[in-house]
């Protein structure tokens, strides 16, 4: 909260100079159903912080949270006013987030947007496969593969998809026994909208693990896919669920191209021993963030902003970057009332002797390194 | 002239080809820019002095000097503001490297307004530069004097497969908009404001919009009225009142009404002489439209200095009005020209809720010779800026961020915050390919043992990472 002590110019040596954090006043959070606590309080958290009074709306498809949310959470907080239940304006898809925008755009309202896309996971021919296995599908199945940030499709060479698909059931069975239905580690798809979304993105490609689904429990089996076309839904729309396609490119560069010619994704992986190649990846595509031989642990350091950039989100938040995005920052400089001689240099009728004294203080900043 | 696709394209191809990253290319652009300022500074005087009047001193001081200092300072930064930011970690994360990398967005539209048009076409055009991005440019029509030198003398400057002019008016820019860009910067009105966000979300383009605002300018009783008259008038009057961070209306008393008012004619007639309409040092209006709609706002309340006009010339004199009416039209739109009234009040307090009413300004200004009085005025309303005891000062600073807040904008640049704003910074986590067994404690089944630990290793208080 504290103001932010800035440089100054001879100009303003005498003054003081300073940025002050302002909350914006009234804000709407609208938060998703996937990790309906996560993702409701971590923004409000931010918002309080910085001192907003805050309208929460949080999903009515995780009804059991927003049940305990709204009945609970407000006996606890001030200024916070709710809007449960209501009409549904959706999850945090690219979709909804133009349409929340446009909204905004005729209040002036400014807006952070957490959206999805498509995250490529690119697996180097140099790893060691069950490990590579091991992490991308914890962080692929966590959540059922509810999960914005996940892994979602799989770019590597057709000599590591053979080696990745043994380790990747291996991986499975390990953490999921051999009857993952009855493991109570595994999760279940949020409705039967999205549960029959995901049985139809079942039968793209060919089912190499897993694809077995169970409407009554909305049970979807952890599942591998191969073979599958650049046209069909799974390779279409995020994918949000536990299918995990693996797809073949040739080399590091189709691999790259392929990434590049897609929107620029909410999170982007590469998983080789070779630093190189990881660096690589990184320098020659972009995303909201990126992890090499990770899933998303980054989540869990404050200190790293999580954000989105083209189709996958505009801001960020999480720690400090929570309090800035909530707050305004307004730039102060307080002057002296007297010493109103000192201004006559900058006072019409000008003369060439004014300007040159100007010219010379405005440039004169003490400080270049904010 | 080459069909507005075809530019996009190139502009796009060259900046996924990476031309624009390497420190070295934004160098040579930013140095490119400076020299453009270097070799044509007499020609952008005069073009200013075309468009608005602008005396050399003000087109010096507001608009060259301010654009090469920019340059200047991102030249001497560029590498420190590219560099990767490492940050924090806790225990899970110790062997790794966490950091913040900046990424340039792409492909960049800048719209700038008239009535700075050197300084705000180029400013942000350094932070877009300096960034890494390909640039659009959508000069202002109305200053057409400046738009050509622009548009003819700029692009040879910088890298043409990087950097394009598109120019026209409000059709043009509509068109324009409704393409894709991965960054849209706007300075103008609130009005138009909503129209390009409303064009940014078509293509979820994140944006910067500087818009304007009625300045409020809060005299106290305690204080010297000529000092504040001074001050007041240069900033009101500096560019003919075409600035969006001018104070547009002085609350006061009554009684304070009565001593400005001298000292307000005395500061013009320092200022401007005895027939403002001969001294080089004070601007014109931009154009027909906006003269007439400020000469319409002579006749609102009553013209105690000034009030006289002359359409050949599109002169407006330096004016101040008394017993306007909240309903008028001078009190109801951003007055952007040599018009400032005075709108009496009774108490601080009746001053800061007639503030809190209205929509949020681009800047906000208390005089009083009581530091208490103006940190009151400041902590109990909001605004883009503030300055105490005098006028937009704090646009000089570069270490201070320029933007507004509600109607009157969004986001913010200058400086380091300019390099800032039209930089993706993406969150980076490199971790190393082994040590798999560390891992175990994090996959199922789990247990609470595993659990224990991974809390542990989550934990942020070990760290130094709270101060950011």
């Amino acid at each position: 909260m504290k103001d932010e002590y800035v440089a100054t110019n001879l100009l303003t040596k005498l003054s003081s100079a300073f940025i002050r954090k302002e909350p914006f006043g009234l804000v709407l959070i609208i938060a998703p159903w996937n990790y309906p606590v996560n993702l409701t309080l971590m923004p409000l958290v931010g918002a309080l912080a910085a001192g907003n009074c805050v309208v929460l709306k949080p999903s009515e498809m995780s009804k059991c949270t927003e049940k305990v949310l709204c009945e609970l959470l407000p006996q606890y907080l001030d200024q916070v006013g709710w809007l449960c239940p209501s009409p549904p304006p959706g999850e945090g898809s690219p979709r909804v987030g133009r349409i929340v925008m446009a909204a905004a755009a005729k209040h002036l309202t400014p807006i952070t947007l957490e959206l999805g896309g498509k995250n490529p996971c690119y697996v180097d021919d140099d790893c060691d496969p069950q490990t590579v296995a091991n992490r991308v599908a914890w962080f692929r199945y966590f959540n059922s593969g509810q999960t914005c940030v996940a892994p979602d499709y799989v770019l590597c060479s057709p000599e590591t998809r053979e080696r990745l698909l043994p380790a990747l059931q291996s991986a499975i069975t390990r953490f999921y026994g051999d009857d993952p239905k009855s493991s109570p580690n595994l999760g279940r798809i949020i409705n039967q909208k999205h549960f029959l979304r995901l049985q139809g993105l079942l039968r793209c490609g060919r089912v190499a693990i897993g694809g077995q689904s169970d409407e009554s429990d909305r049970y979807i089996a952890p599942t591998v896919l191969v073979d599958v076309q650049d046209t069909e839904p799974v390779m279409q729309e995020e994918i949000f669920g536990p299918i995990l396609p693996l797809v073949t490119v040739r080399s590091l560069d189709e691999a790259i191209d392929f990434i590049n010619q897609r929107e620029k994704p909410l999170a982007l992986y590469a998983f080789s021993n070779s630093s190189q190649v990881v660096n690589e990846v990184m320098e020659r595509t972009s995303s909201g963030s990126f992890g090499g031989n990770e899933g998303f642990i980054y989540l869990t350091l404050p200190s790293l902003p999580l954000g989105g950039v083209g189709n996958s989100g505009m801001g960020r938040y999480h720690g400090k970057f929570s309090f800035d995005t909530f707050s305004h920052q307004r730039a102060c400089l307080l002057r002296n009332p007297g010493l109103e001689k000192v201004n006559d240099i900058r006072y019409p009728p000008y003369s060439p002797w004014n300007q040159q004294l100007i010219t010379w203080a405005l440039g004169s900043q003490s400080c270049t390194l904010l | 002239m080459e069909p507005l696709e075809d530019t996009l394209r190139r502009l796009r191809e060259a900046f996924c080809a990476g031309r624009t990253r390497p420190a070295e290319f934004r160098a040579a652009q930013l140095r490119g820019l400076g020299r453009f300022l270097q070799d044509h500074k007499q020609q952008l005087q005069q073009a200013l002095a075309q468009d608005l009047h602008k005396s050399d001193f003000e087109s010096l001081v507001s608009e060259i000097v301010i654009s090469q200092g920019e340059v200047d300072l991102a030249l001497r930064n560029l590498r420190a503001w590219m560099k990767d930011e490492r940050v924090s970690r806790n225990l899970a994360t110790q062997l790794d490297s966490a950091f913040i990398r900046k990424e340039p967005f792409g492909l960049v539209l800048i719209v700038a307004p008239w009535n700075y048009p050197v300084n705000l076409t180029l400013v942000p055009l350094v932070g877009a530069l300096a960034a890494g991005n390909c640039v659009v440019l959508k000069p202002s029509e109305l200053s057409r004097s400046t738009e050509k030198v622009l548009a003819e003398e700029l692009p040879r400057y910088l890298d043409p497969s990087c950097f394009a002019v598109v120019l026209g008016g409000p059709s043009e820019t509509e068109q324009l908009l409704e393409h894709r860009f991965d960054y849209i910067f706007f300075t103008g009105s609130p009005r138009v404001g909503r129209i390009v966000m409303a064009a940014a979300a078509k293509h979820l383009t994140p944006i910067t919009l500087e818009l304007g605002g009625k300045n409020p300018c809060y005299v106290d009783d305690d204080c010297d009225p000529q000092t504040v008259a001074n001050r007041v008038a240069w900033f009101r009057y500096f560019n003919s009142g075409q600035t969006c961070v001018a104070p547009d209306y002085v609350l006061c008393s009554p009684e304070t009404r009565e001593r400005l008012l001298p000292a307000l004619q005395s500061a013009i007639t320092r200022f401007y002489g005895d027939d403002p309409k001969s001294s080089p040092n004070l601007g014109r209006i931009i154009n027909q439209k906006h003269f007439l709609r400020l000469q319409g706002l002579l006749r609102c309340g009553r013209v105690a200095i000034g009030g006289q006009s002359d359409e050949s010339d599109r002169y407006i004199a330096p004016t101040v009005l008394v017993d306007v009416q909240d309903t008028e039209p001078v009190m109801q739109e951003e007055i952007f020209g040599p018009i400032l009234p005075l709108v009496t009040v009774r108490s601080l307090d009746e001053a800061i809720d007639f503030i809190n009413q209205r929509e949020k300004p681009l800047a906000l200004y208390a005089f009083s010779n009581s530091s208490q009085v103006v940190r009151q005025v400041l902590a109990r309303t909001s605004s883009g800026g503030f300055c105490g005891n005098d006028g937009f000062m704090h646009m000089t600073l570069a270490s201070l961020p320029f933007g507004g807040v509600g109607h009157s904008g969004m986001g913010r640049y200058h400086g380091k915050f300019s390099f800032d704003t039209f930089s993706h910074q993406r969150a980076c986590l490199l971790r190393s390919p082994g040590l798999e067994k560390v891992n175990h404690i994090r996959y199922p089944p789990y247990t609470p043992g595993k659990l224990r630990l991974l809390l542990l290793a989550m934990e942020e208080r070990r760290c130094s990472c709270t101060l950011l």
